[in-house]
């Protein structure tokens, strides 16, 4: 088999006194694209901001368990270090407003304070919007503010800018649930493309997308991890009760 | 109501206009920048009041600018929430609310002491009153302005730009660098001009510790720490004394000029303020 990139043992996460991840085991290959889904409050997007320590950004949140990223346990890292490794795509797209397109894909550069040369900038922007197939609409108008693009385009840069710091793992928090279908599917096709370099993990409330994207799906439910297979697998013959229940439409 | 308040502001502008027209006549723009202030020999220069109009009001925002910026990012970013926070920005409102003759009291009995030890030390002479002294206590009376503006400004910043920052590897500082700051930047400006303009206009505090004298400082090391005298201070101590009427006429110029450096300072605030809160 494949080398595993992300490994979770006994993981637990908590907001104040609210167990809202139960005791998750999961362990992800390189280069696979990992859906996680389940109904609103399971738990997944929390475990997701878990795995680069974002949880802990929330007052009074705190994690037990272990997290390994290619062995090593971002619990005994410097979580700044452990962010800047892991890539993040949130919900809403969120370039930066006072930078241009270009200043946002090397934002993790001047964030953290990195000095590159304009060459080499100028090589990163254009291998990230590239990859995130941007480049062709904006390699024109890359001075530009970010926020004139529209929300899947904006989502596609926010892409571009975790991509910018080379990750091996990249994250995504519902990518698409505030962008319209033709944006949907501009990023979705994107994640086919990605998967060659990068390995994916993506929160969905969307079945359908689940089962469009991802190689594995893990199936959250109130906190648990309930199930974790194959996408095809699970899609036609769940193991699970509750697993046949969620993607019957049984509860939602 | 509203149309009153109007009303109101155009009447007092009028007034001023009309009261002051005997020296705008006789002494024109040149008032501005004469150097003379002698109503007994009937010379009226308004120059050395401009002068520590502005001096005492930069020095004031010089100093409380750190203190309104500091107080802001902690309060709207390190600790937005709970009772200490609560406490702080109560604290902070409350300063604007005390009385500026409190403010003048206890300059005078606790600030020019400490002033006049300090200028002994540094070899200047000790008079404890003075311009930096009234800038000390006008820094403090202005710092809730740009603050409390400062804290509101910074608690809106949308938490999914800082997480996207938190998420690139970015730290709190970082984060406060380079996304809050870009961010609140013309807000927080905003408010800076705000208390500049009631640094202008404040009167008592700064009538008591001044000093009150309308000769042009000869250094600029006298006119940091000698006594001076501002617009609003010349026209409180002199208005019951002026005995005729161009020496009225004179000080009613130098209200209008006030007037409009305020008015000014205070439009460019509101200004940005509101191009600031509809982007």
């Amino acid at each position: 088999m494949e080398s595993t990139i992300v490994k979770a043992e006994n993981y637990n996460s908590y907001f104040g006194d609210n167990h809202v991840v139960k005791d998750v085991n999961i362990s992800i290959n390189k280069n696979e694209v990992i859906a996680v889904m389940g109904p609103s409050g399971c738990g997944k997007t929390t475990f997701l901001r878990g795995i680069n320590r974002m949880h802990e950004l929330i007052p009074n949140a705190t994690s037990k368990g272990k997290i390994l990223l290619d062995g090593e346990n971002v619990y005994d890292m410097n979580a700044i270090y452990v962010r800047s490794k892991i890539g993040m795509v949130f919900q809403r797209p969120n370039p930066f407003p006072n930078l241009s397109i270009y200043e946002n894909v090397v934002a993790g550069y001047l964030l953290n304070g990195i000095k590159i040369s304009k060459a080499d900038k100028d090589v990163i922007v254009e291998k990230s919007l590239t990859s995130s197939a941007l480049w062709k609409e904006v390699k024109d108008s890359l001075h530009k503010k970010g926020t004139f693009l529209s929300g899947g385009q904006q989502q596609r840069l926010c892409i571009a800018r975790a991509i910018a710091m080379q990750p091996e793992l990249i994250l995504f928090d519902e990518p698409t649930s505030a962008l319209d279908p033709i944006s949907t599917s501009s990023v979705e096709a994107l994640f086919h493309e990605l998967k060659a370099n990068y390995t994916l993990i993506i929160v969905t409330h969307n079945m359908q997308q689940a089962a469009r994207v991802s190689d594995r799906t893990a199936f959250f439910y109130m906190g648990e991890l309930v199930e974790f297979d194959d996408t095809k697998q699970m899609f036609t013959n769940p193991s699970d009760q509750r697993t046949q229940n969620y993607i019957t439409g049984r509860f939602s | 109501m509203s149309i009153l308040l109007v009303v109101i502001i155009l009447g007092v502008l009028a007034t001023l206009i009309l009261e002051s027209l005997p020296t705008i006549k006789t002494l024109g723009i040149g008032f501005l920048w004469g150097k003379v202030w002698d109503p007994v020999s009937n010379i009226y220069g308004a120059y050395p009041f401009l002068v520590g109009t502005l001096l005492t009001s930069f020095i004031a925002l010089i100093i409380s600018v750190p203190f309104s910026y500091a107080i802001a990012i902690y309060l709207g970013e390190y600790n937005p929430k709970g009772w200490l926070s609560d406490l702080l920005k109560n604290a902070i409102e409350l300063i604007a609310a005390v009385p500026s003759i409190i403010y003048g009291f206890w300059g005078l009995f606790v600030l020019v002491p400490i002033i006049r030890t300090f200028e002994m030390k540094i070899g200047v002479a000790p008079y404890g009153i003075g311009v930096l002294t009234s800038s000390l206590i006008l820094a403090v009376m202005i710092i809730p302005y740009a603050a409390s503006l400062g804290i509101t400004l910074i608690r809106m910043v949308p938490s999914p730009l800082k997480e996207a920052a938190y998420g690139l590897g970015a730290t709190r500082f970082e984060v406060i660098r380079k996304v809050i700051m870009p961010y609140t930047r013309s807000g927080l400006f905003a408010g800076v001009l705000l208390s500049l303009g009631r640094a202008l206009g404040e009167t008592m505090a700064v009538t008591m510790l001044i000093g009150n004298t309308s000769a042009v400082a000869d250094s600029i090391k006298n006119a940091i720490f000698g006594p001076g005298n501002t617009m609003a201070s010349v026209i409180a101590n002199e208005f019951t004394e002026a005995d005729h009427s161009q020496y009225l006429s004179a000080l009613i110029e130098l209200g209008l000029v006030l007037f409009f450096v305020t008015v000014v300072i205070n439009l460019i605030g509101k200004r940005i303020i509101t191009r600031f809160t509809n982007e």
